[in-house]
């Protein structure tokens, strides 16, 4: 009997899923077309955007500090490859003697992949054409993240050894290489050494990040709700019991490193496309950091966390909280709101949550309908409830009977 | 003679450098030793102490600079650690380092606030910015104070901890936790002591750095002190002549790299050595064993 009613539920759930998942889509294609890039509203498609990256980032950045336990703070330097292995191949023949003007000829590459497929499936102006730039695109994208995917399997082979702080540090040192060799004049034939790479291929519509990270990230909550997903989980409780039942450590955690990488890739190439250009100084310790605060702000160990950290962090700190900078803000005017003080306040809450919250919004558990409705439903008993919690404070007793009568009620 | 005088340059340099991250390395393996906590605010600091000398200098004479900076690190330091640390001292390990993440990244936005984004000029400290010549290499007087000024201080430190009562409740906090806290030792003192001397070397290791350049942003801690951390791991964390060795190891490889034409691959090169120092010997030159009980 329990069976059949957690059937049907499941399906009310997943229909649900799917219903929301399609207002969500046509809403952003909706908006994208009804915001113009003049109004002031266009802050929330750059939230929106953006904040998709970040989740994306943040759900593979809690994949292995959250689901696997491994403290890993080289999440900038994957994105980094990613961004770059994207942005090298998605620039126009023609564009190429302005982007790489301090070295002879161009630089060493002379294709572009969507512009390629562009012109064979029929033109600019063709439908074929637009397919072909896009089939570009992705398969350019897919390239960024097995290339990052490939360099983070050789980083993982000695980084893996190390325990918690170490390899904390190791990773962070891996990233600070990683950006010091894409810097590097040697290679600039190729990365433009340190100038910035810009005039590549990129999407037009707001629905295409949301789709391939939507995409991504389903692919991941599915890893995590698989066998290997179990195995991660008992590495993160306790590694020699996990080891002792049989999980090969290194093996799941290679896998576990290696697929956070190739989605960070994909991000960073996401990325690349939403800024337009991409330079390798940004992608320092601090961006990790961000992420990471990200991943903590969400709930370490809860995706659904981190999508909602994610886009609340970004709403923060593009859009909600700009009036800081300004110097009103809620109807406030002060002097001391200068540029910088949005920053300091939001790094203010950030430490609050850490402190004092560390469980992050969703701590452990993941968003569900049921859960969702539970809240409705039990949200008038609960308000009918709290004058019961105020005379709880004189007896304890009392309380814990009126909590048992609700729950009864229902 | 000719490669002495085209390298002598570049290892004095890397010598006064490495003094440098010496001191800054000192505060990260002793709060180590004792925390097991990588301090990441441990470099954001070391830039705050600079940020404080450029805003005390232009309202107070320069020695009464150098000596306010120095206590206003110490209770930076010592705020930090009742603030951020001490509440989580139950708390899983990976906590606390994301809160010791969390104050790096509130203090570098609050530079960034105060400063405005500005690069700002360092205070000229005459005495060491005198130009000297030693052995036919012109160079300033900083460099030939900071190893001098380094050795007085850790042999001081070590002094301290073999000698003294303080001393020898850190070293007990440092093997055991908890059965010193049994013994009777007052921990939340000893690791106060510690973020005193922690911060008080970062706050000298900061006028001898950058008095070394012209200026300091709201990054220009976070390198150094990395860096300074990799000296530490180098060396055995937990062991202060390991530190110091380590970072002069560090400082001269270092600027020997940027002698070669390398200067893009000079950080780089910290990580590699870094990586292969845990590869090959994980507990550094000078650690002691560590052993994982179930």
């Amino acid at each position: 009997m329990t069976e059949r009613i957690n059937g049907s539920s499941n399906k009310r759930n997943m229909v649900l899923s799917f219903i929301a998942l399609a207002a969500l889509l046509v809403l952003v294609y909706v908006l994208d077309i009804v915001i113009k890039p003049t109004s002031s509203w266009n802050n929330l498609m750059t939230c929106l955007e953006k904040g998709t990256i970040y989740a994306l980032v943040a759900v593979s950045m809690n994949l292995l500090n959250g689901f696997t336990g491994l403290f890993s703070l080289g999440q900038a330097g994957f994105m980094l490859i990613g961004a770059y292995a994207y942005a090298v191949f998605a620039i126009a023949p023609e564009d190429r003697t302005t982007v790489y003007q301090y070295y002879e000829g161009g630089g060493l590459i002379h294709f572009s992949l969507p512009h390629m497929l562009q012109d064979m499936m029929g033109g600019a102006d063709a439908f074929g054409g637009a397919i072909g730039y896009y089939l570009g695109i992705i398969l350019l994208m897919i390239f960024a993240g097995l290339l990052t995917a490939g360099i983070a399997f050789l980083i993982g082979i000695p980084v893996l050894r190390l325990k918690s702080d170490y390899l904390a540090i190791a990773t962070l040192g891996f990233a600070e290489i990683i950006r010091s060799f894409f810097q590097w004049e040697g290679l600039g034939p190729v990365t433009n050494g340190s100038n910035v790479l810009r005039k590549f291929a990129s999407y037009d519509s707001s629905i295409f990040p949301v789709l391939v990270a939507g995409v991504c990230i389903a692919f991941i909550v599915m890893l995590i709700n698989s066998s290997y997903g179990r195995a991660f989980k008992s590495i993160r409780d306790d590694e020699i019991a996990a080891e002792a039942m049989g999980v090969n450590l290194f093996k799941h955690k290679e896998l576990s490193f290696v697929i956070s990488s190739f989605f960070a890739g994909v991000g960073g190439a996401l990325l690349a496309m939403f800024q337009n250009n991409i330079n390798a100084s940004p992608f320092t310790s601090n961006m990790t950091y961000e992420i990471l605060l990200i991943v903590v702000i969400g709930g370490i160990g809860s995706v659904t966390g981190s999508i909602i950290g994610s886009y609340l962090f970004i709403a923060c700190s593009e859009w909600w909280l700009r009036g800081l900078d300004k110097g009103e803000f809620l109807g406030i005017e002060a002097d001391f709101m200068t540029p910088g003080f949005r920053k300091v306040v939001f790094a203010v809450v950030i430490m609050g949550i850490v402190l004092f919250y560390s469980r992050g919004i969703m701590g452990t558990k993941e968003f569900s309908w049921d859960g969702l409705f539970n809240f409705f439903r039990t949200l008038p008993a609960r308000i009918a409830g709290i004058p019961g919690k105020i005379k709880a404070k004189f007896s304890a007793k009392k309380h814990k009977k009126n909590t048992k009568k609700v729950k009864e009620a229902q | 003679m000719e490669l002495v005088v085209k390298w002598l340059p570049y290892i004095l340099a890397g010598i006064s450098v490495g003094g440098q991250f010496a001191l800054i390395a000192i505060g990260y393996t002793m709060v180590y030793g004792i925390l097991r906590l990588i301090n990441f605010a441990h470099g954001d600091m070391f830039m705050i102490a600079g940020l404080i000398m450029v805003y005390m200098a232009t309202a107070l004479p320069l020695w009464m600079s150098v000596i306010l900076v120095l206590i206003i690190t110490v209770v930076l330091g010592c705020t930090i650690e009742r603030v951020a640390y001490r509440p989580l001292r139950q708390a899983p390990r990976m906590s606390i380092m994301i809160s010791a993440i969390g104050v790096s990244y509130f203090l570098q936005n609050m530079a960034l606030y105060v400063t405005g984004g500005l690069t700002r000029t360092y205070p000229t400290i005459e005495w060491l910015q005198k130009n000297i010549t030693i052995m036919g290499a012109s160079t300033k007087m900083v460099t030939l104070i900071t190893p001098v000024l380094t050795i007085v201080l850790v042999i001081a430190l070590v002094l301290l901890i073999k000698r003294t009562k303080i001393g020898m409740a850190m070293r007990a906090v440092s093997r055991d936790f908890e059965t010193s806290a049994l013994m009777g030792i007052d921990i939340n003192k000893v690791i106060t002591v510690t973020f005193i001397i922690g911060s008080f070397l970062a706050a000298v290791g900061s006028i001898l750095y950058f008095s070394n350049y012209t200026g300091i942003m709201p990054t220009s801690g976070s390198m150094p002190g990395l860096k300074a951390f990799v000296a530490a791991v180098f060396g055995g964390i937990g062991s202060i002549p390991g530190a110091v060795v380590g970072a002069f190891v560090i400082g001269i490889c270092e600027n020997i790299i940027k002698g070669l034409g390398l200067t893009t691959f000079s950080d780089a090169f910290t990580f590699v050595l870094l990586i292969v120092i845990l590869m090959v010997k994980p507990t550094g030159l000078f650690g002691e064993k560590n052993i994982d009980k179930v």
